[in-house]
């Protein structure tokens, strides 16, 4: 018998085009997503130096960093011209370049136009056992579906398009085990910030994470999507969960994924790809279900994560000085108080949106808790920004939308928006927001901006109170 | 690519863990199609803070940055790396780097140096008066002071920043590997094949 083999390893071999002594190896890459903000650059390269995009095939591109989320088209169902000329530029540059390289390209009035990781498994683009990069962080959300997926830079967009595959290093791995049975309450965002502040920003820096156990196999594709999407939170190269009859069952009839006897080819393949029994991982981190509370940050740090029930830390009381250090630092960003309870803060804006919580289940979880119910008066702005036109479309057909405009909620457009305030959705300054997205950086949803990042159901528990809230409060 | 082999000068002694994407070049300077030009928004937010380094004359066009562990940490963004290089940085020493900052670190020919925390804390105290000095050849950080630090770097980058070497360039030298693995995936995965939009 062969060597037992981890879910990564079996993709990393099945990808190695050549090895060089030192180890490094030329990786094939399978898809590759592409967005308006990390490539006009690389294709101002390929033309400079002559050179063509050597597998438009395995390339789909879509806007969504820059993209405004109100209205795309006007009455007579024309383009809306977008305000902000640098914007504008960019995404006249992808929509320019896309052809020209001969590579799809998605445009922003086009239903299936959406976040590229919300896109990319939605189509059927994104598969279990590939090899996935995109010029975004979060492309770590694909390795949901089991597929090794990073973010790359934009000279590694032009390397991949050039040759369709990168000069990279094995990483190490890490299993990360949540075994047990999660509390009422508890989402996966909740399971993946509870991850983050146990392991640390960099706590992953160097691994390729697999998420394991009973709490994963129980979750939903959307569910891993979401955990796998902040493996990057926690310094991890990549997430992946192995793909099993829940993965299989979410990707069947996609539009781009495989049909008939190719999708049973597929499928026979996909189930070779789980870790073998008996393989080993460099490192283990097993964390109890039972521990996750409904959770939330109160730093600058997406590793800053507390229960709800718990108060804001003093900076002294931890060990390392330099995180006392950068504690001090993001308490006053963020304007906090040691030993103020979470629970008796209050937000004025809440976004609902991101790669990491934009799917139809996000917008479901949120819906259920404010069915009925309207935003806090003190709460100035609140937006739904489905991750795709898709998710749009079922979320109207379900009539969330309904559910969310009468609780005083924004009903937007597709796109990134307040997740990184690239566009005009931004949270003024000195103003705090309860986010779904992903990081709580200085300046990410605008200068000035205090994000607290939590779950979709938490943030819409905040809004209809108007303070960060512990959801479990709202159980019917 | 510039090949680089040594850098020597002042360093903006910075020492702050996580510095982040964000806070390296905040996304409103995302939004250019070109490489150039992005120093003017680097370090925003550090440099609003009055008695920055970075607006102090001492440091003035240093080429070396001092920080701590997980430089780079956010993003992908590679206008991280665009934004250094145009504001002149060429080096920068921190105890650990995101993987994705180094890798457009190295592509731009922006050196990123690991040392440990203890090396961190002399440079941070000579950063404030002297220069540095940074030698690729011998994987050596130096001081006026004696003091001597060794590094390590992948011999491949190493190889390719002192030379210069255009990594797509090199990779394309590959090209009939990749038509035979792309052959041999066609006939092993066929289904791999997506269907168009
Ligand atoms: S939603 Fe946020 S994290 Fe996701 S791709 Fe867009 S900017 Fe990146």
């Amino acid at each position: 018998m062969s060597t037992p083999q981890t879910l990564y390893e079996k993709i990393w071999n099945a990808h190695v085009v050549e090895q060089r002594d030192d180890g490094t190896c030329l990786i094939f890459i399978d898809r590759h997503l592409v967005h308006e903000v990390t490539s006009p650059q690389a294709f101002e390269g390929l033309r400079a130096a002559g050179r063509r995009v050597r597998r438009p095939d395995l390339t789909l591109a879509v806007p969504d960093h820059n993209l405004p989320t109100t209205a795309r088209l006007d009455s007579d169902g024309q383009p809306i011209p977008i305000a902000d000329p640098e914007s504008a530029q960019q995404l006249e540059a992808l929509e320019r370049n896309a052809p020209e390289f001969g590579i799809d390209y998605i445009n922003a009035s086009d239903a299936k136009q959406g976040i590229v990781h919300v896109v990319g498994p939605e189509q059927g683009f994104s598969l279990p056992g590939t090899t996935i990069v995109c010029g975004d962080s979060h492309t770590a959300c694909h390795g949901g579906l089991g597929a090794l997926a990073f973010g790359i830079g934009t000279s590694e967009v032009e390397h991949v398009l050039a040759t369709q595959t990168l000069q990279l290093t094995r990483s190490k791995s890490m299993e990360v085990r949540v075994e047990g049975e999660l509390r009422a309450g508890v989402s996966a965002k909740d399971v993946v910030l509870h991850i983050t502040g146990v392991l640390g920003a960099a706590g992953g820096s160097g691994h390729v994470i697999e998420y394991t156990g009973s709490v994963i196999r129980a979750l939903s594709v959307e569910g891993r999507l979401t955990i796998s999407n902040m493996a990057i939170e926690h310094g991890a190269r990549a997430g992946l969960v192995a793909p099993d009859d829940t993965t299989f069952a979410y990707i069947k009839g996609r539009p781009m994924a495989p049909s008939g006897a190719d999708w049973d080819a597929a499928v026979a393949y996909w189930r070779t790809l789980a870790t073998d029994a008996g393989a080993t991982y460099d490192k283990v981190v097993s964390i109890d279900a039972a521990d996750i509370a409904p959770s939330v940050t109160w730093g600058t740090s997406p590793e800053d994560v507390l229960p709800i029930t718990g108060i804001v830390p003093d900076p002294s009381a931890f060990a390392d000085p330099s995180k006392q250090d950068a504690a001090r630092k993001s308490l006053e960003y963020m304007g906090l108080t040691p030993g103020t309870r979470m629970t008796d803060i209050e937000v004025q804006n809440i976004f609902i949106g991101s790669c990491t919580n934009s799917r139809i289940e996000d917008l479901r979880a949120a819906a259920e808790i404010l069915k009925g119910r309207k935003k806090a008066a003190n709460v100035k702005w609140a937006i739904v920004v489905p991750g795709s036109g898709l998710v749009k479309q079922q979320a109207e057909d379900e009539g969330l939308d309904r559910i969310f405009t009468s609780a005083g909620f924004e009903w937007r457009e597709p796109g990134c928006s307040a997740c990184l305030g690239m566009n005009p959705d931004k949270v003024p300054a000195g103003e705090r927001c309860a986010s779904t997205s992903n990081r709580n950086f200085v300046g990410r949803q605008g200068p000035g901006a205090r994000t607290h990042l939590v779950s979709p159901a938490m943030a819409a528990a905040a809004a209809v109170t108007g303070k960060l809230t512990d959801v479990r409060a709202f159980a019917s | 690519m510039k090949a680089i082999s040594c850098v020597e000068g002042r360093a903006y002694p910075v020492g702050l863990k996580n510095i982040d994407t964000d806070v390296i070049i905040p996304a409103v300077w995302l939004k250019t199609i070109s490489r150039v030009g992005l120093g003017k928004g680097a370090f925003e937010s550090l440099r609003a803070v009055p008695g920055n380094v970075f607006d102090d004359p001492e440091y003035a066009g240093a080429p070396i940055l001092i920080a701590g562990d997980n430089f780079g940490c956010g993003s992908s963004r590679e206008h991280a790396a665009w934004a250094m290089a145009d504001m002149g940085i060429l080096a920068v020493i921190a105890p650990s780097f995101s993987d994705i900052f180094s890798g457009n670190a190295f592509k731009n020919g922006l050196l990123a140096i690991v040392l440990p925390q203890a090396a961190i804390d002399r440079l941070m105290e000579v950063a404030r008066t002297d220069d540095i000095h940074i030698d690729l050849e011998t994987q050596t950080v130096t001081t006026p002071f004696q003091d001597r630090f060794e590094f390590e770097i992948d011999p491949f980058r190493k190889h390719c920043l002192i030379n210069g070497v255009d990594e797509i360039g090199l990779t394309l030298k590959s090209s009939d590997a990749i038509s035979v693995y792309e052959a041999k995936l066609s006939a092993d995965r066929p289904w791999l094949a997506p269907n168009p939009v």
